[in-house]
């Protein structure tokens, strides 16, 4: 299924990139199973979506948890926890 | 009610007499402006640059701005949050309530700052003399926010 993933802030420096549409098995079906897809690429990306990095991931512009669903069209953006204000 | 994510800067006065215009029942205004500041964390910040998610804050600022409404009795909300590159001394944030009496004005107001802080999809990076850097969020800002849910069953 096919997917767009969004990286903000300081992810998106240290992962190199703003954001990829991704052609993906449908049995990657939850944003935790995103995750360790992407981190399997290794280098940055097995360091900047480790387990333990505060990391806060979006579905479609809503916030989402590790087992919210990821259907075909979605957009998921992974970015740090927020400073604004 | 609106919610306004801009480059340029804002005139608080302006904005609140068009808050207020036409409206003889509002009886309060609580306003808060967030400004750049000249240090941070014991560095000295040159610049800072601001970044959001288009789409997702406008969506995030409009449910908290409703959470407030339907949780404190007021009358109008606005908050105006610029982005891109700003200096020391720049105003960052505006909210302004207005309602018929200070306490549900003053207590909304706040509740939409902290929820801002914690809900809304913005990163400042800073410009200090030591290089950029992105600002790390705070533990007291979660804590802020989190005296506004309701209280949880204890599980113990």
């Amino acid at each position: 299924m096919k997917i767009k993933v969004v990286y903000l802030a300081s992810l998106r420096e240290q992962l190199g990139k703003s954001g990829e549409d991704l052609e993906i098995s449908p049995a990657t079906s939850t944003v935790a199973g995103l995750r360790a897809l992407l981190m399997a690429r290794g280098g940055a990306w097995q360091a900047s979506l480790a387990q333990g990095r505060a990391l806060r991931v979006a579905v479609n512009q809503e916030m989402a948890q590790p087992a919210t669903p990821v259907k075909p069209g979605d957009e998921i953006a992974f970015f740090p926890p927020v400073t604004g204000g | 009610m609106g919610v306004r994510i801009q480059t340029k800067d804002f005139d608080a006065g302006a904005e609140i007499a068009a808050l207020r215009r036409g409206n003889p029942k509002i009886g309060a205004v609580a306003t808060f402006i967030g400004i750049c500041r000249d240090t941070n964390d014991g560095t000295a910040v040159t610049k800072m640059t601001l970044e959001h998610y288009p789409g997702m804050t406008e969506n995030a600022l409009e449910k908290i701005v409703a959470e407030a409404k339907a949780r404190w009795d007021v009358m109008e909300v606005l908050v105006v949050h610029r982005i891109g590159e700003l200096k020391p001394a720049d105003q960052i944030v505006l909210v302004v309530v207005t309602g018929a009496h200070r306490g549900e004005a003053f207590a909304a107001c706040e509740f939409i700052m902290d929820y801002l802080k914690t809900r809304a999809p913005f990163w400042k990076k800073e410009e200090t003399p030591q290089g950029a850097r992105w600002v790390e969020a705070r533990a007291s800002d979660d804590e802020a926010a989190q005296r506004w849910e309701p209280p949880k069953s204890s599980a113990a």
